[in-house]
C-alpha cells in the first residue's frame, strides 16, 4: 500500500472467545472509549494513549492462526474500548479477514455515526450492539451520551440490512423491570435487523481493575441479579 | 477355514490367516445418526453398580486397599471363580477369588510387593517368599547388570520412573483374537511358527523366539483352564455377542493376572464387539437394552481391575490406575469411518454406570469423523470429564487404521507392535546439572561429564546451548543403556507370555523415552535468550538460585521466538537418542507425557532460571507453565500443536481445562464450540488433548469436601483420575492450572 500505515491502539487479544458473537472467535480489544459507563468491567480500556500499536496487517497475521478453529460460525470480533473511535483500523483490518474469508463480528455502543463507521459497518458481518440503557433520561445519567445516536446507529444497520444481536447489561435497580424489557421489544420490532437479544447479568469482578486504576466503580453497591430473575426477563423477550 | 459360529459374516482374508482387522473391514456396519438410540441402565445393572460401588466406598475408606491375598502367586488358574454376584453378572471374571481383592506378583520385583503388603497391613506370606527363594526377579535381574551411573542417575532423579520393581506394561495384547477365532486356532498357529523356526543355524535371537513360542502356547493352554474354572470352553470362536466380550475378557482377564505391569490397555474393541451385536440383534436374540447390559457388564469388570501397589506408587499416580485404554472411532483407509453404535455404547457407559477413570476412553478423532458422534464426544466430556482424544488423521497414516493407544498416549499396531516403557528423563534438572558442570545440587549427587560451574555475571545463551550440547547426548546414551538392560531382563524373567501369544510372532518393537520439564527448560532457555538471568552461587560454588529480570517471551502463546525452542529441544533429545541401539532392535520413539508426576519432578528439581522457585511442579506434559498464558486457550493450544509428532512417536500430550462458561452459553453452544476447538487444534497436527470442562471453586470445594463428590472425575495427562484419589498436593497443582474463564 503507498499511504501511511495505519496502526491500531490495542489492548490485548483473546484467543478463545466464545460468548462475543457465534461459535468460536477470535477477539481484538482496541484501547480507548470515550463513553464512561457507571456499569462498565473494562475501565483498563478507557485511555487510548495506554494501547498497543498494531497495523492491521500485524493482527490479521495473529488471527489467521487461529482460523482453523473457527467451524463454519466462528471468526473474529473488535470489542473494546469503542472500536468505533479507532474505525478507520477496523475497517482495514475487516477487510483483510474477509480478504482471508474470515467472519467478522463488532462488539459496540453504537454511539456514533459517520462516513468511517459506514465504512467498517460495510466490512462488518454483525453487530453486537451493546444498548445499555432504552431512555435518553439513562443514558445520559449512566454512560454521558445520547441515546438518540444510537438509534441512529441502528438505523443504519437496519438501513443495510446487517444483522444485529442487541445485548443489554441488567443492572438491579437501574434497568431490571418489566418495563425496560417491553421498550426492548419495541426497538427489536421496530428494527428487523435484529435477530437476537442477550440480556447480560450486570457482574462486579472488574472491582479490582477499578482499584488497580484507583478510580470509583460508580456501581460498587448495586447487587448483581439473580438466575431467577435474569430467566423471568429473558423469557419476557419477545424475537 | 469355516466355523458354524461365523455364519452371517461376511467371507475375507480373516479365514484364511490371523487378521481381526480384515474381520472388521468386510463385516463392521458404520454408524452416523445421533445418540438417540441409546438406553439408560437396567435395574439389573444399576443393582450390580451399587453392588460395586459399595465395595468402592470400602475400599476406599481403607486407605486404598480391600483385601490381599498374600499366599497365592498371581497367574492364569492359581485362584478360584470369584464373583461380584453370581446371578446377576452377565459377563463374569476376577482377577482373584474376590472382587476388589489383589493378588501378590512378585515377577517384576519382590521388595515392591513385600513393601504394599506391609504399608496395607499384610505381611507378604512364607509360602510365597519360599517359592521364589530360587527364583530370580526382574528387579533381581536390572540390579545385577545397571552400572554405578545408571544407579546414580536414577538417585538423582534425572531420570525416574525406571520400570525396574515391577511389571513394565504398555504391551496390549490383541485380546479380540481370541473371541474371533477360539483359543485352540491360536495355540495351532503358534505351534506352526515354532516349528517354522530355522533352528539349523541357531542364533540368540532365535533361540530365545523359540522358548518364548513355547512360554506363548504353555500360557494359551493356561487361558482355556482358567476359562473353563467359570464354566467356560473358549477354544472355538465366540458364537454370539455376550461371547465375544467375554472371551475377550477373558483374554485380557489372563493378561493382567499374569503381569502387574504399570499399564494395561485394552485395545480397540467396541467395533469389533458391534459386528458380534449387529448379528445378533438382526437374529432376534439381542435388544438395545441387553446390548448395553453387556457394554456396562464388561465396563465394571474392567473398573475392578486392581494390581497391588505401594502407597508412594499411589501417591505419585493419584490412585493406582491401569491405564485400561480403549480406543474409540476413527476412519478406516478407505476413508468410510469406523464408528459404529458400538462406539456410542461404549460411551454411554459413563452414564449407566457413572463418571469414572477408567477404562481410559479415548477418542480416536478425524475431521472427518460423523459429525453426530463429534457432538456426542463433546458432551460427554462436558458432561464427565473423563475421556481423551488423539489425532487420527495424524496417526493413521503411520499405523494404519487398526491401531490402539497403550497407556495414555502411545499408539501402535494392534497384535504387530509392541513397546519397551521407558518412562522419562527431566529436562530441566538436566539444565541445572549442566550448568553446574555435572552436579545435581538436590541430591548432592556428581554425575555426567564434569565441568568447571557455568558461574558468570550473566547467562549468555549460546554458552548455555554449548553445555547442553554436551548433557544431552550424555544422558541420551545413559538412558538408551538403563533401557536396554531393564528390557534384556524384562525379557529374561517376566516375559509377557499371555500378551505376546495375542500378537503376530514377527513383531515390531518401539523403545518408548520420555522427557518431563518441557515447558520449563523452553521458558529457561528463552529466560536466557531475552531477558537477563544471573546465577546465584552458594558457598560452595554451584548455582542454587536464579535472578531473573526483564521480558522474555513464554511457552503457550503462539509465539515462535519461544516455542521454536520448544520443538527443537524434543528434536535434539530424540536424534541423540537415536546414535545408541537398542535391545532387540527397538524403534526409538519420545513422548513427552508426565502422568501426575509432574509434582514429584517439581519436587525434585531446583529453582530455575524461568522464575519457577525450587520444588514447585512442572506443567503436566507439554502443557505451557500455569498461568503464563496471556493470548487464551487456543494461543495456548497453537503453541502446543507446533511439537512435531515426527520427533514425539510416542505422544505429546496437552491437558486443557475450561470453565463451561467460557465454552459459550448454551448447552448446544458449548458441544459445537468444543467440537470446533478439537478439530482445529488436530488440524494444526497436534496429538493428544484431555478436556476437562469444570470450575475451579468445584475442585476448591472438592478439595475442602471430598466427600461430597466420591466420584470426581478430572483427566490429568494422559488419563483420567478420581479428584479425591490424588494427593493434596497433586490437588492443589490441578487447582493452580490454567483454567481457560470467559471474561
Amino acid at each position: 500500500m503507498s499511504n501511511i500505515e495505519i496502526t491500531g491502539k490495542i489492548h490485548s487479544f483473546q484467543s478463545l472467545g466464545t460468548v462475543d458473537g457465534p461459535g468460536v472467535r477470535f477477539v481484538v480489544f482496541m484501547q480507548g472509549c470515550p463513553l464512561r459507563c457507571h456499569c462498565c468491567h473494562n475501565p483498563d480500556t478507557w485511555d487510548i494513549n495506554l494501547g498497543q500499536d498494531y497495523t492491521p496487517e500485524q493482527v490479521l497475521n495473529k488471527i489467521v492462526r487461529f482460523k482453523e478453529y473457527f467451524g463454519e460460525n466462528g471468526g473474529v470480533t473488535i470489542s473494546g474500548g469503542e472500536p468505533l473511535i479507532q474505525a478507520k483500523f477496523c475497517s482495514e483490518l475487516f477487510k483483510l479477514c474477509h480478504k482471508n474469508g474470515i467472519n467478522t463480528c463488532l462488539d459496540t455502543s453504537g454511539f456514533k455515526l459517520n462516513q468511517l463507521i459506514k465504512n467498517l459497518l460495510s466490512q462488518t458481518d454483525r453487530v453486537l450492539l451493546d444498548i445499555k440503557y432504552t431512555s435518553e433520561e439513562e443514558y445520559h445519567k449512566y454512560v454521558g451520551a445520547n441515546f438518540n445516536s444510537v438509534i441512529e446507529f441502528l438505523s443504519y444497520c437496519n438501513q443495510i440490512k446487517l444483522p444485529v444481536t442487541v445485548r443489554q447489561v441488567v443492572i438491579p435497580t437501574i434497568n431490571d423491570t418489566e418495563e425496560n424489557i417491553e421498550k426492548l421489544n419495541l426497538i427489536t420490532k421496530t428494527y428487523s435487523c435484529i435477530d437476537k437479544v442477550e440480556l447480560l447479568p450486570f457482574k462486579k469482578i472488574c472491582q479490582v481493575k477499578y482499584d488497580n486504576l484507583g478510580i470509583n466503580f460508580p456501581f460498587k453497591d448495586l447487587p448483581t441479579p439473580d438466575k431467577e430473575k435474569m430467566q423471568y426477563l429473558n423469557s419476557l423477550i419477545k424475537i | 477355514m469355516q466355523h458354524d459360529n461365523w455364519n452371517g459374516f461376511n467371507c475375507g482374508l480373516w479365514q484364511s490367516e490371523i487378521n481381526v482387522r480384515d474381520f472388521i473391514q468386510t463385516n463392521y456396519t458404520e454408524y452416523t445418526g445421533n445418540c438417540s438410540f441409546l438406553t439408560k441402565a437396567t435395574k439389573r445393572t444399576s443393582a450390580l453398580m451399587q453392588k460395586l460401588q459399595i465395595l468402592f466406598d470400602k475400599e476406599s475408606k481403607q486407605g486404598g486397599v480391600l483385601d490381599i491375598d498374600t499366599t497365592t502367586v498371581s497367574s492364569l488358574t492359581n485362584y478360584s471363580a470369584g464373583y461380584l454376584d453370581k446371578e446377576n453378572e452377565i459377563i463374569v471374571g476376577m482377577q482373584t477369588d474376590a472382587p476388589l481383592k489383589r493378588g501378590v506378583n512378585p515377577f517384576g520385583g519382590m521388595r515392591m510387593v513385600k513393601q504394599a503388603c506391609e504399608a496395607y497391613g499384610y505381611s507378604l506370606s512364607e509360602k510365597v517368599q519360599e517359592e521364589f527363594r530360587y527364583r530370580t526377579t526382574h528387579n533381581d535381574g536390572v540390579f545385577r547388570a545397571y552400572t554405578d551411573e545408571m544407579r546414580l542417575a536414577r538417585r538423582c532423579h534425572v531420570i525416574t520412573g525406571l520400570p525396574d520393581a515391577y511389571g513394565r506394561g504398555r504391551i496390549i495384547g490383541d485380546y479380540r483374537r481370541v473371541a474371533l477365532y477360539g483359543v485352540d486356532k491360536l495355540i495351532e498357529e503358534k505351534k506352526k511358527d515354532k516349528d517354522n523356526l530355522k533352528l539349523n543355524n541357531l542364533n540368540t535371537e532365535q533361540i530365545r523366539l523359540s522358548e518364548e513360542l513355547f512360554q506363548q502356547i504353555t500360557f494359551l493352554g493356561y487361558l482355556k483352564q482358567m476359562a473353563s474354572l467359570y464354566g467356560y470352553d473358549i477354544s472355538a470362536p465366540a458364537k454370539n455377542a455376550k461371547e465375544a466380550i467375554q472371551w475377550t475378557y477373558f483374554a485380557y482377564l489372563g493378561a493382567i493376572k499374569e503381569q502387574n505391569g504399570a499399564a494395561m490397555s485394552l485395545g480397540r474393541v467396541s467395533t469389533f464387539f458391534d459386528i458380534y451385536i449387529e448379528r445378533d440383534i438382526k437374529n432376534g436374540v439381542l435388544t438395545e437394552e441387553s446390548a448395553q447390559e453387556l457394554f456396562d457388564d464388561f465396563v465394571m469388570k474392567l473398573r475392578m481391575a486392581r494390581h497391588l501397589r505401594t502407597p508412594e506408587y499411589n501417591e505419585l499416580f493419584g490412585g493406582d490406575p491401569m491405564w485400561i485404554t480403549e480406543a474409540i472411532g476413527g476412519m478406516g483407509e478407505n476413508g468410510k469411518t469406523l464408528v459404529t453404535k458400538s462406539c456410542f455404547r461404549m460411551l454411554n457407559t459413563l452414564y449407566t454406570l457413572g463418571p469414572s477413570p477408567e477404562p481410559n476412553l479415548t477418542i480416536l478423532w478425524s475431521k472427518d469423523l460423523p459429525s453426530e458422534f463429534k457432538k456426542f464426544c463433546a458432551k460427554v466430556s462436558k458432561d464427565t470429564d473423563s475421556i481423551q482424544y488423539e489425532n487420527d488423521d495424524l496417526m493413521r497414516p503411520i499405523y494404519g487404521d487398526d491401531y490402539a493407544i497403550a497407556c495414555c498416549v502411545s499408539a501402535m499396531k494392534i497384535g504387530k507392535q509392541m513397546q519397551f516403557f521407558g518412562a522419562r528423563c527431566n529436562l530441566a534438572k538436566l539444565l541445572l546439572i549442566a550448568l553446574n558442570g555435572g552436579y545435581d545440587h538436590t541430591t548432592d549427587i556428581h554425575i555426567g561429564p564434569q565441568m568447571p560451574v557455568l558461574n558468570d555475571e550473566k547467562l549468555d545463551y549460546d554458552k548455555v546451548l554449548e553445555r547442553l550440547n554436551v548433557y544431552i547426548p550424555w544422558l541420551a546414551n545413559l538412558y538408551v543403556n538403563t533401557m536396554n538392560v531393564i528390557h534384556y531382563m524384562h525379557d529374561k524373567y517376566a516375559y509377557e507370555k499371555t500378551q505376546m501369544a495375542l500378537h503376530d510372532t514377527k513383531v515390531g518393537r518401539f523403545m518408548a523415552f520420555g522427557v518431563a520439564g518441557l515447558s520449563v527448560i523452553t521458558d529457561s532457555l528463552s529466560a536466557i535468550k531475552h531477558a537477563i538471568v544471573r546465577p546465584i552461587i552458594n558457598e560452595k560454588g554451584f548455582i542454587v538460585d536464579f535472578e531473573t529480570t526483564g521480558y522474555f517471551p513464554k511457552y503457550g502463546n503462539d509465539d515462535d521466538s519461544v516455542d521454536s525452542i520448544a520443538k527443537d529441544l524434543t528434536h535434539k533429545v530424540i536424534t541423540e537418542l537415536r546414535k545408541t541401539p537398542t535391545y532387540r532392535n527397538a524403534e526409538h520413539t519420545l513422548s513427552v507425557l508426565t502422568i501426575t508426576s509432574n509434582v514429584m519432578y517439581g519436587k525434585n528439581t531446583g529453582a530455575t532460571p524461568d522464575g519457577r522457585k525450587a520444588g514447585e511442579p512442572f506443567a503436566p506434559g507439554a502443557n505451557p507453565m500455569h498461568n503464563r498464558e496471556e493470548n487464551g486457550a487456543l494461543a495456548s493450544l497453537n503453541s502446543v500443536a507446533k511439537i512435531s509428532y515426527d520427533d514425539c512417536r510416542d505422544g505429546v500430550s496437552n491437558t486443557f481445562s475450561i470453565t463451561p462458561d467460557a465454552l459459550g452459553k448454551t448447552d448446544e453452544e458449548r458441544v459445537e464450540n468444543l467440537v470446533n476447538i478439537i478439530d482445529g487444534y488436530f488440524t494444526k497436527k497436534a496429538h493428544h488433548i484431555n478436556v476437562n470442562v469444570l470450575k475451579r471453586d468445584t475442585l476448591i470445594d472438592a478439595y475442602n469436601n471430598p466427600d461430597k463428590y466420591p466420584n470426581l472425575t478430572i483427566r490429568v495427562s494422559g488419563y483420567a483420575v478420581n479428584f479425591h484419589k490424588l494427593s493434596k498436593e497433586q490437588q492443589k497443582e490441578v487447582i493452580s492450572r490454567t483454567f481457560h474463564e470467559s471474561l
